[in-house]
């Protein structure tokens, strides 16, 4: 098992190269140059052009990604021009944001759907079926941003029963259980937005799961030994439908920590997605760089836990 | 044969699948009796009903779709009218399944030990060590030499032979007086075939059960089987002894069966089939002969109107008239056309 993991964070490497490479091409067509920001009319274009080749702009290609990779290597993704602080500390201040964010969406989604998956699967047909597939095409079919907007209007500005904007309430000290909870308190109205969408793709899967398990002959069998339809179902099916979901938490834990680039937005929360949008919208190419490298990372590191949980869960899958 | 008791009794039984709205009977009227201590043997073609027949004993079939009328009388009560709760308490305690695909059969998630204990936890009243010591005798009794080690693994990890023979043992665990094995060989190698039709043989001799041996393999009834019932097209259509069947067939359909075995002293040059097909559920005729169609040749007033069974010796029961004016040449002469 564990020589498995080390040889899929082995094989990550070339996968990881081959992105570097990409990014680095990408980031050289890209318009402009690192200091196309600091131009102002007072600057002088013989600093300017000083100043290109102190950062080696005018270097080869292969010494430039030379450079940026080791300086990768060492956490030195350059600094932000947008922000003026270095993007490693950037990204773990909003790192952190999103993550805590991604813990309580992730939670909230799965404790929604997997209850709804479930019944929906096993009622097949019937009013509750109806009722849970007629919300899950209706929360599929909206876009996050409507929803979020629509949360936004009615429980932020209307109702007033949760903040509009930002991480912490101005005023709690850093360590106390009055910060953990405007924390918390922070988080809800996203996570539940996150959640109210991303539950469908999990109910649908596991609805046909549960109605695919049922006429599997274990079921038949298990039926034989007189076993009660409920507990056939606790035991039997619903275990075997769990798989698939299963294999799809490494992907949504990865995946949800490049943070949802409308929801932060939307709600002023100051996390990795609405970092995302905001370095594009500045041409802070450091920080682009950073964050389509990281996000390739994490996808990478997804299917590797997807993996591990699979090979948990299920006794045919033994990574050797 | 007459001498033992009946262990279960089928009486005009029909179970009908709801298609679009419409039932349509995929057993119909079927008489069967089951003896202690003897193997029925139920044959037929693909689609005949038999699997239909054995899950409608104790109701497996998927609710909702399918009704089952008729007698299926067990110790003197009727199981189509049990609840399913009433019927948890005979499934697995009194009747036994084996079924076809013992990797299919099997929770692919669940340890060997468990699976073969649950039935356990629910009709008995055995401890924890009670209950994996007895899984532990079972894997035994059904020749696994490494019990301990089996019923730690999955059923991935096994063998074909090995997991039909883990199928048995939790179909035996609560000692039924009846054995239900919906093709219990075909899913298997040759000579793992011939293993498992002595285990069950074997199996039975120490139990006296009665097992109802579903199959379309003739070479497993001959082997196997003290009584046979051919069934074709949902209904019963011959019911012997084997030694009887074998050597006397009389339905039409059961002659032409057991002329379609490739036999090697025989020189055919091709294999004999039976022309046509079973119809389908939704085709199936609603009155007459239902064996008719396929063999066009012999006159209609050969067939009954109402085809019913007749004894024409002690046990063995036939279905129709027709197989008294059957004969083969007229389709040998047919053969050339029809192909």
């Amino acid at each position: 098992m564990w020589k498995t993991v080390v040889r899929r964070f082995l094989i990550m490497i070339p996968q990881l190269f081959v992105l570097s490479m990409l990014i680095f091409i990408l980031a050289k067509f890209m318009p402009g140059d690192p200091f196309t920001g600091l131009i102002t009319p007072q600057t002088d274009p013989a600093r300017l052009e000083e100043l290109r080749q102190q950062a080696g702009f005018y270097d080869p290609w292969y010494v430039q990604y030379w450079h940026w990779v080791t300086n990768m290597f060492r956490g030195d993704f350059g600094d932000s021009y947008t922000f003026k602080v270095s993007v490693a500390s950037l990204i773990g201040d909003r790192g952190l944001n999103t993550l805590w964010l991604s813990l309580v969406s992730v939670i909230l989604t799965y404790l929604i759907a997997i209850p709804l998956g479930v019944i929906a699967g096993r009622y097949q047909n019937t009013l509750r079926d109806k009722t849970i597939v007629l919300y899950s095409f209706v929360s599929y079919a909206i876009p996050t941003f409507v929803l979020a907007l629509i949360f936004l209007y009615i429980f932020g500005y209307q109702l007033q029963w949760f903040p509009t904007s930002g991480t912490v309430s101005v005023g709690e000290d850093p360590g106390t259980w009055g910060y953990f909870w405007s924390k918390v308190y922070h988080l809800i109205l996203p996570a539940i937005t996150y959640a109210f969408l991303a539950t469908t793709s999990i109910i649908q899967y596991l609805r046909s799961e549960i109605i695919d398990a049922q006429t599997q002959d274990f079921v038949k069998t298990a039926r034989s030994k007189g076993i009660p339809m409920n507990k056939v179902y606790t035991r039997h099916i619903f275990r075997n439908s769990l798989l698939p979901i299963a294999a799809f938490l490494g992907f949504s834990i990865t995946g949800i920590l490049g943070g949802s680039v409308f929801i932060e937005t939307i709600f002023g929360f100051p996390g990795m997605g609405q970092l995302f949008i905001q370095s594009i919208m500045g041409r802070d190419y450091s920080v682009i760089t950073a964050l389509v490298m990281l996000y390739g990372f994490l996808a990478l590191l997804g299917s590797l836990l997807s993996d591990i949980i699979l090979s948990i869960v299920d006794p045919r899958i033994r990574i050797e | 044969m007459t001498l033992s008791k009946p262990l279960l009794e089928i009486n005009h039984l029909f179970t009908s699948f709801r298609i679009k709205d419409t039932y349509y009977d995929a057993i119909h009227d079927v008489n069967l009796t089951l003896n202690e201590n003897e193997v029925l043997a139920i044959v037929g073609e693909s689609g005949c009903g038999k699997s239909t027949l054995a899950t409608s004993i104790v109701g497996l079939h998927p609710p909702g779709n399918t009704t089952v009328i008729g007698e299926i009388l067990y110790k003197g009560e009727n199981l189509v009218n049990y609840s399913e709760d009433k019927l948890n308490k005979i499934r697995g305690n009194d009747i036994g399944f084996i079924f076809q695909d013992p990797l299919s059969a099997l929770n692919p998630l669940m340890r060997i030990g468990d699976q073969i204990e649950e039935g356990l936890v629910f009709h008995t009243k055995m401890t924890d060590q009670e209950r994996k010591a007895r899984a532990l005798e079972l894997l035994d009794q059904v020749g696994i030499v490494n019990p301990e080690r089996v019923a730690r693994q999955f059923p991935h990890q096994l063998s074909g032979g090995m997991r039909q023979r883990v199928m048995i043992a939790i179909a035996i665990a609560c000692k039924p007086r009846i054995m239900i094995a919906d093709e219990p060989t075909t899913a298997l190698d040759v000579t793992i075939q011939a293993q498992i039709l002595d285990l069950l043989i074997e199996l039975q001799q120490e139990t006296n059960a009665g097992i109802m041996l579903i199959t379309h393999d003739l070479g497993v009834v001959a082997e196997v089987a003290t009584r046979v019932a051919v069934m074709y097209a949902g209904q019963v259509i011959e019911v012997a002894p084997v030694e009887e069947l074998f050597r006397n067939p009389k339905h039409p359909y059961t002659r032409s069966l057991l002329n379609s075995i490739p036999q090697t002293e025989r020189d055919h040059d091709r294999l004999q089939v039976i022309q046509g097909m079973v119809p389908t559920l939704t085709k199936m005729p609603k009155s007459g002969c239902r064996f008719a169609p396929r063999i066009p040749w012999v006159s209609e007033n050969a067939h009954e109107v109402e085809p019913q069974m007749h004894e024409i010796s002690p046990g063995h029961l036939v279905r129709c008239t027709c197989w008294q004016t059957f004969n083969f040449e007229e389709q040998e002469t047919k053969e050339g056309v029809v192909q």
